[in-house]
């Protein structure tokens, strides 16, 4: 086994005395694809601007491709790639330019910068477009670019925050084509993070972060079987009563989500005839399933991700009203 | 798509430690990337443009009814010339500390904050962008010395460039430092306007400082913009054939209790304290997260 591309040991970060990452710890091999799986305000990218020198950590250790973040934050830098979850792009240069520029800033050997970018943006389908300015790309072009560009300097990991997000179903699945295409011709490591499900289910491993800490970490497939269960899914007349009559006769925990009654049995086939025949509240439908990625996160928080997803949604419009409200 | 990346092999990169070689590297692409986005913008070459040409010939011409008593013969035009080649560096220079405000809401001032290379090298390079920029857009400027009657020779326009960098570059470093606090493009507007509107019509750009009231010149002898102005002023006016007297009353020596100060020290002045702000920047680009 080869030393660790990421480890990390108890890392925290505070902003005042608000705690966004509560001390997390954890290990990715070399030519790993991790991934960060958590509602917004989880912790993610504070996590990620940790890993890549953007942001000391209150306390804690963390060693990227063999280097202290802390310590040694120009190893770090020359070894990391990064496309951060803003577009950090120059608009009024071209593709080209703005590939350019960064092999400048990292160093890169005038000889190989021509081929290498050649390279990268025929990967992502950039190639005849290189000497158009950036302001006339769509938005699935720029991130196809930004990802060219954190290539750019062949890291050894490279670290994508919510690359996927606001883009089309299409550009999506080929962004996830272009990491398993780099799994196999470089040796990469890569780090993400989503906030969507079925996105993480590609990854070798995920850890599912909520509210500044890893609550599960493994492959999704064992985290799905860790879950066992399957789910059921009810509507009925009365959620209120049919959670009480579920808890009293069946001894199962329900709770409403998503305005359906929902809770985990092992053998859901079996188990829901016994429900029509014994539960007296009327159901108006039902839904079996096996345990997904969301019933992992369910069973580890107690809602599911666009819940939790809501609720910091609203957490941060109070925030910024109230910011609002402190400067005038 | 994936037909073409098969077809390319893998081109391998090492990026070496970093040295001082990298930090020339890092300075001179940033450098070059304002000279790049300079030259894409032409509205910005055009536009800034406009107060300068309103001075010069809207307000020197318009002013010359009355002052021609008291030039000595020397047009108006002549007078403000050295004013105005400092005032469009000005606020050019300004419009480029501007700059790292844009990257810093675009998100690309983040693409070389995390870059390999220190953070002085960044600002540094912004900085000399800056003021290459600036002075390029006063040398436009200095192809107008005709129409004001000053007669062009290579000592004028290589002292004149070489002043309007040394302005541009303070004016620049001083933006710059300012950028570092104030993160909102409107904000950071309104405080150079501020602080550069006063600084430029107090510090005789438009009118000779000889016999000032007390207050006003007060004002004027602790504003850095007047050790800008004054020897741009003397360099215009030692190209021109003028009388003793219209020198004496036009470009008085700028005293300090009596004493004259030297040119020299005057121009020293302005850089050490744009050297100043510069380093006062790098700090605090370097404590920012
Ligand atoms: N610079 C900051 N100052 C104060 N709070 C911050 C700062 N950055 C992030 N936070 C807070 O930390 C929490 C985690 O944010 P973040 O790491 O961006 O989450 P995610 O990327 O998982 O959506 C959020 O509640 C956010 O408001
Ligand atoms: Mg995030």
């Amino acid at each position: 086994m080869t030393a660790p591309a990421i480890s990390v040991r108890n890392l925290r970060k505070s902003f005042g005395d608000f705690e966004a990452v509560k001390g997390v710890s954890f290990e990715v091999a070399t030519g790993e694809v991790f991934g960060f799986l958590g509602p917004n305000g989880a912790g993610k990218t504070t996590t990620i601007n940790m890993l890549c020198t953007l942001t000391k950590p209150t306390s804690g250790h963390a060693e990227v491709a063999g280097f202290d973040v802390v310590t040694a934050r120009d190893d770090v830098r020359r070894h990391i790639g990064l496309v951060f979850q803003d577009q950090t792009l120059d608009g009024y240069l071209s593709a080209e330019q703005n590939l350019r520029l960064h092999a400048e800033l990292y160093g890169v050997e005038s000889k190989v910068v021509k081929p290498r970018m050649e390279q990268v943006l025929r990967m992502v389908g950039l190639w005849e477009r290189r000497d158009s300015q950036v302001l006339t790309f769509s938005g699935g072009m720029r991130r196809r670019l930004e990802i060219a560009r954190g290539l750019m300097h062949s890291p050894r990991v490279l670290f994508l925050d919510e690359p996927t997000i606001g883009l089309d179903p299409q550009t999506r699945a080929s962004i996830w084509g272009y990491i398993r295409q780099l799994q196999q011709s470089e040796e990469i490591t890569i780090f993400m993070t989503t906030h969507y499900m079925d996105e993480a289910e590609f990854c070798g491993r995920i850890a599912i972060m909520d509210g500044g800490e890893i609550v599960a970490l493994d492959t999704p497939r064992a985290l799905k079987e860790a879950v066992g269960a399957d789910r059921i899914r009810i509507e009925t007349a009365d959620d209120e009563r049919a959670i009480a009559a579920l808890g009293e006769r069946f001894g199962l925990e329900a709770t409403v989500s998503e305005g359906a009654v929902s809770f985990a049995v092992a053998e859901g086939e079996e188990f829901v005839p016994r429900l029509f025949a014994e539960l007296d509240v009327p159901i108006k439908a039902v839904n079996l399933s096996r345990p997904t990625l969301d019933d992992v996160f369910m069973s580890h928080t107690g809602s599911t991700i666009r819940d939790a997803e809501e609720s910091a949604a609203k957490n941060k419009n109070r925030a910024v009203m109230q910011a609002m409200a402190g400067r005038r | 798509m994936s037909t073409d990346a098969l077809t390319v092999p893998t081109v391998q990169v090492r990026v070496p430690p970093r040295s001082w070689r990298s930090e020339v590297r890092a300075v001179k692409i940033v450098w070059r990337r304002e000279l790049i986005r300079f030259q894409k913008d032409r509205m910005r070459i055009v536009t800034s443009l406009v107060q300068p040409l309103l001075f010069l010939f809207v307000l020197g011409s318009g002013l010359q009814q009355l002052s021609a008593a008291s030039t000595h013969g020397v047009d108006l035009k002549t007078f403000i010339y050295p004013g105005v080649l400092c005032i469009s560096v000005m606020f050019t220079a300004m419009f480029s500390a501007a700059s790292i405000v844009w990257d810093r809401e675009f998100g690309f001032l983040r693409e070389m904050m995390v870059a390999p290379v220190r953070r002085s090298s960044i600002v540094v390079g912004k900085v000399l962008g800056g003021a290459t920029v600036a002075s390029l857009q006063g040398l436009i400027l200095l192809a107008l010395a005709w129409a004001v009657h000053v007669p062009y020779s290579v000592g004028l326009v290589l002292g004149v460039f070489a002043l309007q960098l040394l302005l541009a570059f303070s004016i620049t470093a001083f933006g710059v430092m300012v950028a570092a606090r104030i993160t909102q493009m409107q904000s950071f507007m309104g405080v150079m306007q501020m602080i550069v509107m006063p600084m430029f019509f107090i510090s005789g750009a438009l009118f000779p400082v000889g016999d000032l009231p007390g207050w006003l010149a007060f004002l004027n002898r602790i504003d850095p913009i007047t050790y800008a102005v004054a020897p741009m002023r003397t360099l215009v006016f030692d190209n021109l054939n003028l009388s003793a007297e219209a020198v004496h009353t036009l470009n008085p020596p700028i005293t300090w209790f009596g004493w004259a100060v030297p040119v020299a020290l005057q121009i020293f002045m302005v850089f050490a304290l744009g050297m100043a702000m510069l380093g006062i920047a790098v700090v605090e680009f370097n404590a920012g997260d």
